[in-house]
């Protein structure tokens, strides 16, 4: 493996990117004509442009991508996160063409990608789930109440083909649940052109923890410990934690067991997630997801234990690493991500997209790391992600990273566009947040407040 | 009877059309979900009416602002 193509944009190419140099391999970026001449372009040895701004037109093509492998002969590919990160089919066409594909087995992706398949096999390993119904298909919605009675209320109608928050809606009620079944269904219908739903426990008081894991294809695998990522809004992570604040020693240590026991029922290879959502109350916890691929809030982990899991993913592809001891993993101090996205709090977080015209990032450090794909003067267009940056801090304890944080985001200088940055400090500064009281519905239940102190 | 204007008030890309020319539609019922920064906008009427024009098709570009679909109410 010498030479390397990133299948991708924005801050996790220009982070696989230096990953690449950092082992002496060459790199190979791609770039839409909405692209030309961004960050991630230019750190690569060569780029190589695969058409028009929209994904499905330009980084969603494989054939595209395979053709710019082969015309730069780039011996491997690393996808990143989204895009094609986890399209099993994708996976297998780049090792089809005699490439090296940094990332988990197209069997992997494909048994971790289908949620209820995930879910079953999950449960086989031992790893406890959350209670749910089975598949309720098409327009035969026969026995929706009594699937709703056995999950029991409050509960979640989710779309199965949905994600990312879309297609879900939550039914507290016997009443309510038909109507909102049938106009789930019809939604998903239109939307995804698959109407089948499934039923899901709601926990009220929820929190997101994740265990990051490498898995040696051999049943082997190791966990780099877990991050909390219980501050979302719209269903979408914006700080993410290691530890998480707060929990117990024994439900870190079980988490991690379950994570590794599904890893190594899966013959797990390359990095990866394991989801779990944790009732904030008992601690119980529940599997939700695996995601088969680096993840955005990866740095938190680096930054605890010293590792470099971008550069573990492409030693491990090219089998310069076949095994590591867990004892060697350390999970030191307390490290805090902050996603900074262009996006206007006040407005529902919709959206902003626009040209960054000041862009100001906080001095890096050996506690202060920012990982972004733009600079000043860039555009941040409507086509791709609102990330405009993450801004990521380390420190002894949580107060400590808290404190770090707030310094680098008072030195975080956007104009141009909306950004989140006054709301990420004032849910810093919010006292539950201060006192480890996250869960997924503190954004939601404390709007007003982390919104009326930003503006 | 009056026609009302539905517009976005973000940029995005026209994911999908959800209704037609003379479908019913209730008040905060999508007629149009946009994509834009991977978020999925919905585009819903103002009130309960009948979708009387569609001025986007999926794949184009809705700036902020414009109109994409005219309800008689």
């Amino acid at each position: 493996m010498k030479k390397v193509l990133i299948a991708n944009r924005g801050e996790i190419a220009c982070r696989i990117a230096r990953a690449c140099s950092k082992l002496g391999l060459s790199s190979v970026a791609v770039y839409s004509e909405a692209d030309e001449g961004a960050l991630h372009v230019e750190l690569a040895d060569e780029a190589f442009s695969i058409g028009p701004p929209e994904a499905r037109e330009s980084y969603l093509r494989a054939d595209k991508l395979l053709e710019v492998a082969q015309r730069s002969g780039a011996d491997a590919i690393h996808p990143g996160y989204g895009f094609l990160s986890e399209r099993a089919a994708f996976a297998e066409a780049v090792k089809g063409a005699g490439l090296t594909w940094i990332g988990p087995s197209a069997k992997n992706i494909a048994d971790m990608g289908d949620k209820e398949r995930a879910r079953t096999l999950a449960a086989a390993s031992g790893v406890p789930v959350v209670p749910g119904s089975g598949r309720l298909a098409g327009s035969d919605l026969h026995g929706l109440e009594d699937a709703a009675a056995a999950v029991g209320y409050p509960l979640l109608v989710k779309a199965s083909a949905g994600g990312g928050g879309i297609g879900m809606r939550r039914v507290d009620n016997p009443s309510g649940l038909r109507a909102t079944a049938l106009a789930t269904q019809s939604m998903a219908a239109k939307a995804f052109g698959d109407g089948s739903i499934y039923l899901e426990r709601y926990l009220a008081l929820a929190r997101h923890v994740e265990v990051q894991v490498f898995g040696f294809g051999n049943g082997r695998a190791v966990h780099f410990h877990e991050r909390d990522c219980s501050t979302q809004r719209r269903f979408q992570k914006v700080i993410e934690e290691g530890p998480a604040p707060g929990l117990p020693e024994a439900t870190r240590l079980r988490m991690a067991e379950a994570a590794l026991r599904l890893c190594a029922s899966q013959r797990y290879e390359g990095a990866g997630t394991v989801e779990f959502i944790v009732d904030a109350t008992t601690f119980e916890f529940y599997f939700l997801e695996m995601n088969t691929r680096i993840q955005v809030e990866h740095p938190v982990t680096e930054m605890n234990t010293g590792y470099d899991l971008v550069a573990l993913q492409m030693d491990f592809a090219r089998g310069a690493i076949t095994a590591l001891d867990q004892g060697a993993i350390p999970f030191q101090g307390h490290a805090i991500e902050c996603r900074i996205y262009a996006e206007n709090p006040a407005r529902h977080f919709m959206p902003s997209p626009g040209k960054l015209g000041r862009f100001r990032l906080p001095a890096g450090s050996p506690d202060v790391r920012i990982d972004s794909g733009y600079r000043e003067g860039d555009r941040i267009t409507h086509f791709y992600d609102p990330l405009i940056a993450k801004v990521i801090c380390h420190g002894a304890d949580r107060a400590k990273a808290i404190a770090r944080m707030m310094e680098a985001l008072a030195d975080t200088d956007i104009a141009g566009i909306a950004t989140n940055v006054s709301f990420l400090r004032s849910t810093l500064g919010h006292r539950r947040f201060r006192d480890g009281d996250v869960s997924t519905a503190f954004v939601d239940n404390c709007k007003r407040e982390l919104i009326a102190d930003a503006v | 009877m009056a026609i009302i204007e539905i517009k976005t008030d973000i940029t995005g890309s026209v994911w999908k059309v959800l209704k037609q020319v003379g479908d019913t539609v209730e008040e905060d019922e999508p007629i149009v979900i946009l994509e834009s920064m991977k978020m999925e906008i919905p585009v819903a009427a103002a009130e309960r009416g009948i979708v009387k024009e569609i001025l986007v098709k999926e794949g184009d570009t809705a700036p902020e602002g414009s109109i994409v679909a005219r309800v008689e109410v």
